[in-house]
């Protein structure tokens, strides 16, 4: 009987998990660029409203419909690049404002064009092969759709990107010390645009996840905060791709958790849980200030706009 | 030296000018170096050497003038142009991603064909060129945990592994201790014995006499001197870069008072927490007005942050005498006893831009209630006393109280926080340079009131980096340096004597 309720949970885990570690790992590819992308919330709605929309409006199997969701984000994070970057807005009001720009703009297509409610195929599971034989945890975890397996492989890519290549060596400068990558001969907006686009990409996967992955169905404002929850993530894993890995299985597992007690008959408050992910992040900021070298791993330049000193 | 000579310069500044907003920082400048030679470049602050190196690493593009390097005319556009042409600069706020090892900082600026490969071939550079000047320098830790001169070695290795053959360091020396100086300056005579060109740029005579193959002093945007160091002596030197006086038409205190302000053994750290303020002791009386020269960075900006209240003594006391100890509260307190600072960077710590020009003026006299009480804003008072203060302090461009202070002239400005300032008697004046940034009549303005606050009886503190402005208004000098008083002249003072203390402390 229990084990059967852990199985069940974290067979579970990796589907709830996932669209917070994508939305964290977008996120850190551009905060590690020095743009704060309060946005997140604003990429996933656009992620998720194209993803279905690619699927009932232009018939795509499910996994081109991803690579529209992430296509659509980037091309919307032009646009916030082109105001944080280039004309130099406060970047926290930017952002504010493209999480309820993208409320209204996904609400709006997605009630017109009638995607509301309309049940969709989804991504297919597929099993691992080797590791779907292990007994009874293979079947539950191995036997997964194709994003999941993806996600790990996806943080190892930029883990090694942003450590061990000269353009994520790039990509870093600006973020940490845009007055000597300038001196350098780098790009810092060009830079910039790029990371903001891909990461967009990322987060907008992340959103098209939970539309065509998990939900397969689409409701307005789906995405449910969890683009916040990958803000707080971010800092969480003091901007640390492994880190924020292991932040998203927590909170994916936590998410997880809910229904699944609430069914066995524990009342636990959805406040109480939702506020969980907050209170871990103000616990481990208000740890590494008392520690004494706060915001020691925050890329310095982090939502500074560069401007090079003319005189 | 003979045989370089025979060769065109390195580099070599024809008439060169430079204008920012009407402001003309290089006037006709020239300037030439030679392969293997240490060539200082000598002035005060803001005699325009920054300015003329900047052209020459393609920060600035000149308004008229030819830059020639190794007999070649160029046109350099930008700091990649200057590296083409292997003219390399460190500069005295150094350009390292501070999360970076230093090697990572090199392969940043230097590139390689990956970044494995690349980082090896750095570092082998690296070590060829420690080696061979006796360097260390930490290449695994990040360089913000390295100190400022393990950070200037790694820029100049930077430079090197760069390939530079002109190489241009501005104010190496200003942020090092005196070993870390002596072995700085060994280092640059081995890169010019290397066959490549030093540039130093300097303010300290001593550098130059001691290390300098050649010396072309700045003043006012000219080159008005290219000589060999040995043929000068220190004051011709001297002369050369404070210039010859300006005579303005002093006016002596009429009546000297008891000390009214003292100030001993007063320590401070500056921002990134090295001590620039040690053991400063001095005293000002009533009637006077004290007068700091120095050059810039010896301490006189944290001076005049702690008196203002902005920032914390490390230890040591200012007293206002019969008063009380001004470093016991806040600026408020400070202000409450008599104290009224003009402080130098005025959109900074004196004006709130944004806010009106009446606004700006009443704050100074909300605190004693001078404007309503705590729940009520006395608006009409406001404006009427802001008038008053206006027409009396001559200040121009006010249309309204209303209006934002913003849109004042630097002048206006000034004369608003002077007039604010002065809106109660003070007790002890603070005018942290005064005149910066002023047109001569502005500026004559402000010194006016100095003086009519003096001969009132306070005590003012002057300091300032010109040394026109100490000397013409001050009826004793201190001159500062290394964070202490080390000379004081009483007035008049010799304007030689007193340059002479300044740079021969340095």
């Amino acid at each position: 009987m229990f084990a059967d309720f852990l199985l069940d949970w974290l067979s579970a885990v990796p589907g709830f998990a996932v669209p917070f570690a994508l939305a964290a790992l977008g996120l850190l590819v551009i905060e590690k660029a020095g743009v704060l992308s309060l946005g997140a919330e604003g990429f996933m709605l656009v992620g998720a409203l194209s993803g279905i929309g690619a699927i009932l409006g232009l018939g795509s199997q499910p996994l081109p419909a991803l690579a529209v969701s992430a296509a659509a984000a980037a091309l919307l994070s032009v646009l916030f690049s082109f105001l944080v970057v280039s004309l130099r807005v406060n970047q926290v009001i930017a952002g504010l404002s493209f999480v309820f720009l993208a409320q209204g703009l996904t609400g709006l297509i997605g009630t017109t064009e009638g995607w509301v409610n309309r049940p969709v195929e989804g991504l297919r599971s597929l099993s691992l092969i080797p590791l779907v034989d292990i007994p009874v945890i293979g079947p539950v975890l191995f036997r997964q759709d194709v994003v999941v397996f993806l996600t790990v492989p996806a943080f190892a890519v930029v883990a090694w990107f942003l450590t061990r290549t000269l353009t994520g060596l790039r990509l870093r400068a600006v973020g940490d010390g845009p007055d000597a990558a300038d001196a350098a001969g780098i790009g810092v907006a060009r830079m910039r645009y790029g990371a903001v686009a891909a990461g967009a990409a990322l987060v907008g996967i992340a959103g098209g996840y939970l539309s065509v992955g998990t939900a397969r169905i689409w409701v307005e404002g789906m995405t449910g905060g969890r683009g916040w929850i990958a803000i707080a993530l971010v800092i969480f894993a003091r901007w640390q791709p492994w880190r924020a890995l292991a932040g998203a299985l927590l909170f994916g597992a936590i998410e997880a958790l809910i229904p699944r007690i609430a069914a066995v008959g524990v009342q636990v408050p959805q406040y109480f849980i939702a506020m969980i992910p907050y209170l871990a992040t103000l616990g481990v900021m208000i740890w590494t200030c008392l520690r004494g070298n706060g915001g020691s791993l925050e890329p310095r330049a982090l939502g500074v706009a560069h401007l090079r000193e003319d005189r | 030296m003979s045989q370089a000579s025979a060769l065109p310069p390195a580099l070599e500044m024809t008439m060169v000018s430079k204008s920012f907003d009407g402001f003309r920082a290089l006037s006709e400048a020239s300037f030439a170096a030679h392969a293997g030679e240490v060539h200082a470049l000598l002035g005060e602050n803001g005699a325009g050497k920054s300015t003329l190196m900047n052209v020459a690493i393609g920060l600035y593009r000149p308004d008229s003038g030819v830059v020639r390097v190794r007999g070649e005319a160029v046109v350099i556009d930008g700091p990649l142009a200057a590296k083409r042409l292997d003219i390399g600069m460190v500069h005295q706020h150094y350009k390292l991603v501070k999360a970076f090892t230093a090697l990572e900082n090199i392969l940043l600026a230097c590139g390689g064909p990956s970044y494995g490969r690349g980082l090896r071939e750095v570092e082998a550079a690296v070590r060829r060129h420690c080696a061979a000047l006796g360097f260390t320098v930490p290449l695994d830790r990040p360089v913000g945990m390295l100190s400022v001169a393990e950070q200037q070695r790694v820029e100049i290795l930077k430079v090197l592994v760069e390939g530079a053959r002109i190489l241009i360091l501005d104010e190496p020396t200003a942020v090092l201790t005196d070993r870390e100086a002596e072995q700085m300056l060994l280092t640059m005579r081995r890169l010019a014995d290397e066959g490549r060109t030093v540039i130093l740029v300097t303010h300290k005579l001593g550098e130059v006499k001691r290390y300098a193959d050649r010396v072309t002093v700045m003043r006012g945007g000219r080159t008005v001197a290219s000589a060999d160091p040995d043929s000068l002596s220190l004051s011709e030197l001297t002369t050369l870069v404070v210039g010859a006086p300006v005579e303005r038409e002093r006016a002596p205190s009429p009546a000297i008072g008891k000390t009214m302000l003292r100030i001993a053994g007063l320590s401070g750290a500056r921002a990134d927490g090295l001590t620039v303020l040690s053991d400063a002791t001095l005293i000002v009386r009533a009637g006077e007005i004290y007068g700091i020269a120095g050059v810039g960075g010896n301490g006189q900006t944290e001076l005049a942050e702690i008196l203002m209240g902005v920032r914390a003594p490390l230890s040591g006391s200012i007293e206002l005498e019969g008063v009380g100890d001004l470093c016991a509260g806040d600026a408020g307190l400070r202000r409450e006893l008599g104290l009224a600072a003009i402080p130098a960077d005025r959109s900074a710590y004196g004006l709130a831009g944004g806010l009106s020009v009446a606004e700006n003026y009443a704050v100074g006299g909300v605190l004693a209630g001078r404007f309503g009480s705590w729940f009520r804003l006395d608006r009409k008072a406001m404006n009427r006393a802001t008038e008053a203060a206006v027409s009396a302090f001559d200040i121009h461009g006010v249309r309204s109280p209303r209006q934002k202070v913003s849109l004042l002239s630097g002048g206006n400005a000034q004369k608003l926080v002077v007039a604010r300032e002065f809106a109660r008697p003070p007790r002890a004046v603070l005018a942290h340079s005064p005149s910066r940034g002023l047109d001569v009549r502005a500026a004559g303005a402000v010194h006016q009131r100095l003086r009519a606050a003096r001969d009132a009886g306070a005590a003012i503190l002057l300091i300032s980096e010109d040394l026109d402005e100490v000397l013409l208004l001050s009826d004793r000098v201190g001159v500062m340096s290394r964070g202490k008083i080390v000379a004081e002249f009483d007035a008049p003072a010799d304007r030689n004597a007193v340059g002479a203390a300044m740079v021969h402390h340095a």
